[in-house]
């Protein structure tokens, strides 16, 4: 079979098919079939059946190989094979203990895991727990639960800390992970952890894991003769969802708080609109750029209609507003600091700070390492002044 | 106009509550008079004499206004944020099998990102004679197939495990999504890495990861992989959506939905697994003894009835009544789904709307002339396997009360007399 063949019937199946859409659509038009329109079905011409079934072991390519996508450089693997196993294979060199564990994870996790690991809010508590996993309520946390300490190294090195993953030194992890031993007991405060010691530590639950045994444990769910009629009798209801009240709003609420917010959201964009032409000078074009950059921020920060803090504190109307100003968030020390000296966010500070936030704040639990582009800083802060006007 | 609108509404309604309450049966023409003429009949309609959009008013169109809350929802109080969250599928107010894009569920660890197709790169190394890199263009390139595949979190129904908590089949239940996917089979391209470096295949894994900040990691046996798992680039005809790990994604048939890794950029062949924290800390099932299940992939086999339900009351009274749910099996095929309306004193075989497929929804119906009195509503599936699904009772006596995944238990909704439904657990 020639490979014009192959072109051919392609080519036959494409006219047919444009043909039938213009006899069914255009009544008025009916063109007839050309004579040489063959149907191609798959089973009319085997070598286009197999073409078209192409397994990997079928046809194709000699062994079943298709010669696609190209070989991956040692510095590519490297740069993405990064996970590491529970007999430590994958561990890079390095070492950390607890002692700078603390404020490393001072630092970088507290924010959310609090500052001795036991979480913040709905954050995920890292600490304590030991023994509850039969409670009624048990308290999952690494000291607890994980089975392997290559697990939270793995897991603060690729994904952590949220918002801006990938971002610690190897020394670093190690030492957030020591750290984290520390607060569950599992280590002193100066054992050193390091590729050489890491296997040195024991987990408190390594055993405690089973494979999934459903099929068995679970075998009388299978071919169960089931009861069709009068298999019980005396229904009761035993509890009920609606005495918990904890499903969000129903339907019929849900429609008139809508359009409650429809309204708020209208209002807000005539008030928006109003201040637009106050601060005259937005540039929209930045104010988009912005709106992409600030992307590396909103992980911890809100911004916009209904903003609220979150891990980091609110942005609207930033710029007037007293550095660490908004009561009860919880202010790293150098802002309430900065507050004391009466400091002021403005278009100046604020580019220093997006320049280098540790540098300009030293000591600053945001983990963000600052904006590498100038364009960045800019079109940032043409984006947090564009909401200026909402409280 | 507006006003004209608004007078036919108490008539319109009228007449629906007319019909409800004759029942089912037609009405001889000579017992109705004319008070019983229904205007959307008898009078002309705007929209029978205007014309409507033109073709390109929506170039990508939306479901219509009167549509505008089948949408997905969160349930805020869940997690700490919605950046690492989940949201449910609206099942309550959909049918047939198919899930739309944009009402699927959605589950994010670091949330939904934006990856272009010229900027997507899936490498395969480890274990394999080539390491390779792929672009996307490479992907389409490869011999595709194309299946109907649910895809269910782990945790689904997950928070009913300790009583009736939420009210709605969207929050019990609407961690799924049933999509057709377009792919390559991720055994092609582990073939053309080659698999000679790994050796005996038996007891060799992937670990897969995807390109977001979460990474996601998970470790597969190489059987698995070898077997059904693709890697997609489309569903339901069209591209993936960002929310679902545009532009590719991996789709793991039967097994919870955390293994379908989006925005998938490696596949490494190992001699082990990885022991990641989603398979660790995360999606495994803690037991009354303190002991932890981990490996618990396949989703046994489930249903439960969306309509009526909390969020699809009966609005039409009494007589014909079409009770509608779903069921599906990550072990294989449904082939029987059995419904009650007393609370299981007897059962009744449902109506398949289509023969089961495998690791695919499928939907039954029973059809009912409902005599007005309140009705427990439960069903319970059987798939291929010969497995029929558990109550809540028959699952808390293996499991205990700590687990959070895999429940799969049999749900009960009370319908009131006047049609309203509720989330309830019965003796």
């Amino acid at each position: 079979m020639s490979k014009s063949r192959d072109l051919f019937t392609v080519a036959g199946i494409v006219v047919f098919g444009v043909l039938l859409i213009a006899t069914n659509f255009a009544d008025r038009f009916v063109t007839q079939l050309p004579q040489d329109a063959k149907i191609v079905s798959s089973d009319f011409d085997p070598d286009f059946r197999m073409i078209a079934a192409a397994e990997a072991s079928a046809v194709g390519p000699r062994d079943g190989k298709f010669g696609l996508g190209r070989g991956a450089t040692k510095r590519e693997v490297a740069a993405w094979d990064g996970d590491i196993s529970p007999d430590g294979t994958g561990l890079p060199m390095g070492s950390g203990d607890a002692i700078n564990g603390e404020e490393v994870f001072a630092e970088h996790c507290a924010i959310c895991h609090g500052d001795f690991a036991e979480g913040v809010d709905n954050w995920p508590e890292l600490a304590g727990g030991l023994d509850t996993l039969a409670d009624e309520d048990p308290v999952k946390t690494v000291g607890s639960y994980w089975p392997y300490l290559s697990t939270t190294w793995d897991y603060v090195k690729r994904s952590m800390p949220f918002g801006y993953a990938q971002s610690l030194s190897d020394d670093d992890v190690y030492a957030i992970v020591a750290y984290i031993l520390y607060s569950n007991d599992i280590v002193d405060e100066d054992f050193i952890l390091s590729n050489e010691t890491f296997l040195d530590v024991e987990m408190p639950n390594k055993n405690g894991f089973i494979v999934d045994d459903r099929l068995t444990s679970e075998s009388h769910f299978w071919n169960k003769k089931v009861c069709m009629s009068d298999c019980k009798s005396d229904v009761k209801i035993t509890m009920r969802a609606a005495v918990l009240d904890v499903t969000p709003e129903d339907e019929k609420n849900e429609n008139s708080e809508d359009s409650a917010a429809v309204t708020t959201i209208s209002n807000q964009v005539e008030e928006q609109s109003e201040a637009l032409v106050e601060v005259v000078n937005l540039d929209s074009g930045l104010v988009e750029a912005g709106e992409k950059a600030f992307k590396k921020c909103k992980s911890c920060h809100q911004i916009g209609d209904g903003a609220k803090n979150k891990t980091g504190p609110h942005l609207n109307a930033i710029f007037g507003r007293k550095i660490g100003g908004i009561q009860g968030f919880k202010y790293s020390k150098i802002f309430k600091s900065m507050r004391d000296d009466g400091r002021v966010w403005d278009e100046e500070s604020m580019t220093e700070f997006l320049a280098s936030p540790k540098q300009y704040a030293k000591g600053t639990k945001m983990s963000f390492a600052g904006f590498k582009k100038e364009k960045d800083i800019l079109s940032t802060i043409e984006y947090l002044k564009s909401f200026q006007s909402l409280n | 106009m507006a006003d004209d609108f608004s007078d036919k509404k108490p008539s319109r309604r009228q007449f629906l509550a007319g019909a409800a309450a004759l029942g089912a049966g037609s009405t001889a023409a000579s017992s109705l008079s004319a008070s019983d003429d229904d205007p959307l009949i008898t009078e002309v309609q705007e929209w029978a004499q205007i014309t409507g959009d033109g073709v390109d008013a929506t170039p990508y169109g939306l479901p219509i206004e009167f549509e505008k809350d089948v949408v997905r929802r969160n349930v805020g109080w869940l997690t700490a944020d919605t950046i690492s969250s989940i949201n449910f599928s609206p099942i309550h107010a959909l049918d047939g099998t198919i899930t739309p894009q944009g009402c699927a569920f959605e589950r994010h660890h670091s949330g939904a990102i934006e990856l272009r197709k010229e900027d997507y790169r899936l490498m395969i190394n480890g274990l394999v004679d080539q390491e390779l890199v792929f672009t996307y263009e490479d992907l389409e390139r490869f011999p595709r197939e194309q299946h109907v595949y649910f895809c269910e979190c782990a945790a689904n129904t997950g928070m009913e495990w300790a009583g009736a908590q939420l009210n709605g089949v969207q929050f019990t239940h609407g961690m799924i999504h049933n999509m057709e996917y377009t792919g390559v089979p991720l055994r092609t391209l582990l073939n053309e890495a080659g698999l000679n470096a790994a050796g005996d295949l038996k007891g060799k894994w992937i670990f897969v990861e995807g390109a977001d900040a979460s990474s996601n990691g998970r470790s597969i046996p190489m059987e698995k992989a070898l077997d059904d798992v693709l890697v997609a680039f489309k569903a339901n005809g069209e591209a993936l959506r960002k929310e679902h790990g545009y532009p590719a994604r991996l789709v793991v048939p039967g097994w919870e939905g955390n293994m379908w890794v989006k925005w998938l950029r490696r596949v490494e062949v190992l001699d082990k697994p990885v022991e990641s924290r989603e398979e660790t800390s995360k999606y495994t099932d803690t037991l009354a003894d303190g002991m932890s299940r981990k490996w618990t992939w396949a989703m046994d086999a489930k249903s439960v009835v969306t309509s009526p339900s909390p969020q699809s009351p009966i609005s039409h009274g009494k007589g014909p009544l079409v009770i509608s749910g779903l069921a599906w099996s990550g072990r294989g095929a449904i082939t029987r789904v059995d419904v009650t309306i007393d609370g299981g004193e007897n059962w009744y075989e449902a109506r398949l709307a289509q023969p089961g497929t495998k690791m695919a929804l499928t939907r039954f119906y029973l059809d009912i002339e409902w005599d007005g009195e309140e009705m427990f509503l439960q069903s319970r599936a059987h798939d291929e396997t010969g497995y029929v699904q558990p109550t809540k009772e028959e699952l808390r006596e293996v499991r205990g009360l700590n687990s959070i995944y895999h429940n799969n238990c049999i749900q009960t909704w009370w319908i009131k007399s006047n049609g309203e439904a509720e989330n309830v657990e019965i003796s």
